[in-house]
């Protein structure tokens, strides 16, 4: 049984990498930073191997798309079982060059959420073992989930949406 | 039984290509599995998915919040209760509302009658699948049961929509009330003839016993939850580790397995029904306890008022039409808020930027993440073995795709 106490893992964690753990805030008690694509890994696989930690769950990963800052975002949910403790990581990539490192070495459960995040907002996952979409049609060419993808057929003239306040 | 061994020039060692699905009678679902045969053997599989995807996260984000909870009925629809709660309860979060006890109470009544259909499916087409079909008519009876007192109280059956932000959109009936306790009583001796068919049914136990294994580091590693982990012998239960609606005060056991196959994934769901049944108990009778007549927290501005009081009532019409023109004030956040579904955790991630749909709406749906173990856990097993772990890992084609 081991405890996680919120700010010594702060502590560590800032000592450790520095600048790579930016923007800490805890929306909902539920403790979240922003970190680098470079320093992601090496975040994850000392969260995981570090036995003080033991972060061996991951819980979700996610995509967002921020069209006003040009920016995608891959987000993290980690979760230490034993001490039932959770974290949030977000990772910002700019929209034209969406490349970011695997974590399907350290998480087996990664794979198909990743391969769901590239087919829906186009983030690369590089080193991913096959990383092909997966809930749309192989020759599909948008990435739907991003903002600029509209709901509907925009060439539909039958149906007046802004009626809805859509 | 030895396999044969076959020298490599062999014209004999040819291995085939099987497509098992989309539509095959022994997948519930649209599931489809390229697999590479060595006879009756399966070398390697192939997961295809998203036959029924209906890119419910793309819509959510064009859809008031109240209009979301329809689409959550359709990923899990055999315990969509579980569903609209999950996301009843991420808006609640979100916007601090603190719901009565009475509703919570009434809610887990729900909750788990929802988690007894399910694990019943589950657990019934397990027989259907191991070739004993009698087991799985007593348990469709049992659930029609269960669909009758949905039916009583939101007047739907299986996407069911079930209550608002806030509580629920009626009370209980004396006829629902009535319902639960004529199934309290009279599910137990079927549930019992139920386990006495199968529990130690030689047949059954060969059948099951050892197939699809999977170990806990295993289990953990590719992100299992609910009666998948808890077989594999990990006590992780939300309703336990991180209580939502009052799990707290409520006494009830996390049933745990050793071995990770199918047939402890059998008996942890059948564990699991037990203990939901002990929970409605004790939830009724709190239930009872409670003052009668509430049913939704007091939230005007973000919980619809009936009809009645919007043609008669100006302060229920003013809120009407705020709260479905989406003038209401939203907070700018991002709330993370999981249940234990009939399959594992259910997440919802919602990013909102305030307005009148979320920003960005996440679901962790639970199937998807345990079927991209399959292909791994039928490797060298037998074809019909495949077959029977599919079942038993109880994936849900709506929940994988959603």
């Amino acid at each position: 049984m081991i405890q996680i106490d919120k700010d010594s893992l702060l502590t560590d964690l800032q000592e450790k990498f520095g600048s790579a753990v930016q923007n800490v805030v805890e929306p909902y008690g539920l403790l979240t930073f922003t970190t680098t694509k470079e320093q992601l890994l090496p975040i994850l696989t000392y969260l995981n191997e570090n036995d003080n930690y033991r972060f061996r769950f991951l819980t979700d990963v996610c995509g967002v798309h921020y069209p006003d800052n040009k920016q995608l975002a891959v987000i993290y949910h980690l979760h230490s079982l034993e001490s039932n403790f959770r974290l949030r990581l977000k990772v910002f990539l700019p929209e034209s060059n969406p490349h970011i490192p695997t974590v399907c070495k350290l998480y087996k459960s990664a794979n198909w959420q990743e391969r769901e995040t590239y087919d829906f907002f186009g983030i690369i996952f590089d080193g991913h073992p096959n990383l092909k979409r997966i809930l749309n049609v192989d020759d599909m060419v948008a990435f739907p989930m991003r903002k600029e993808y509209p709901l509907e057929d925009p060439n539909r003239i039958d149906k007046n949406d802004s009626y809805f306040g859509r | 039984m030895a396999h044969i061994q076959l020298g490599d020039d062999s014209l004999e060692k040819e291995t085939t290509t099987l497509n098992l699905g989309p539509t095959h009678p022994a997948t519930h679902g649209v599931f489809q599995n390229v697999l590479e045969m060595d006879g009756e053997k399966i070398l390697s599989a192939e997961s295809t998915i998203g036959y029924i995807h209906r890119a419910f996260e793309k819509i959510a984000e064009h859809r008031p919040y109240y209009q979301i909870t329809p689409l959550t009925d359709r990923m899990n629809y055999c315990s969509s209760p579980i569903n609209n709660f999950g996301w009843h309860l991420t808006v609640e979060k979100l916007l601090n509302i603190e719901t009565p006890k009475r509703v919570d109470y009434m809610r887990i009544i729900i909750m788990e009658l929802a988690r007894i259909s399910d694990h019943l499916i589950c657990n019934g087409i397990l027989g259907v699948d191991t070739g004993a079909f009698t087991g799985f008519l007593y348990l469709m009876q049992e659930r029609e049961k269960i669909y009758e007192i949905y039916e009583e109280i939101c007047g739907a059956r299986l996407t069911t929509n079930f209550g608002r932000v806030g509580g629920f959109e009626r009370d209980f009936n004396d006829k629902s009330i009535a319902k639960l306790k004529k199934f309290l009583n009279e599910f137990p001796a079927i549930m019992k003839s139920f386990e006495s068919l199968f529990d130690r049914n030689r047949i059954f136990i060969d059948r099951t016993r050892d197939v699809g294994p999977i170990s806990a580091e295993d289990a953990l590693n590719y992100g299992f939850t609910g009666p998948c982990l808890r077989a594999a012998g990990v006590d992780y239960d939300v309703r336990a580790m991180n209580p939502y609606s009052s799990y707290q005060e409520f006494e009830f056991e996390v049933p745990v397995g050793t071995q990770g196959d199918t047939y402890d994934r059998y008996l942890v769901r059948n564990a699991e029904i037990w203990q939901s049944v002990r929970l409605i108990e004790q939830a009724l009778a709190k239930f009872e306890k409670e003052p009668k007549g509430i049913y939704h927290a007091d939230v005007p501005e973000f919980y619809l008022p009936p009809k009645e009081n919007v043609y008669n009532n100006m302060e229920a019409l003013i809120y009407h039409f705020k709260i479905v023109m989406g003038e209401v004030d939203i907070p700018k956040a991002e709330v993370y808020h999981s249940v234990e579904g009939g399959n594992g955790e259910l997440g919802f991630y919602l990013i909102s930027e305030g307005g009148r749909s979320p920003f960005r709406l996440h679901f962790r749906r639970p199937c998807f993440i345990i079927y991209q173990a399959f292909s791994e856990m039928v490797k060298g097993q037998l074809l019909s073995d495949a077959i029977v772990t599919m079942s038993s890992l109880n994936v849900i084609a709506g929940e994988l795709d959603a």
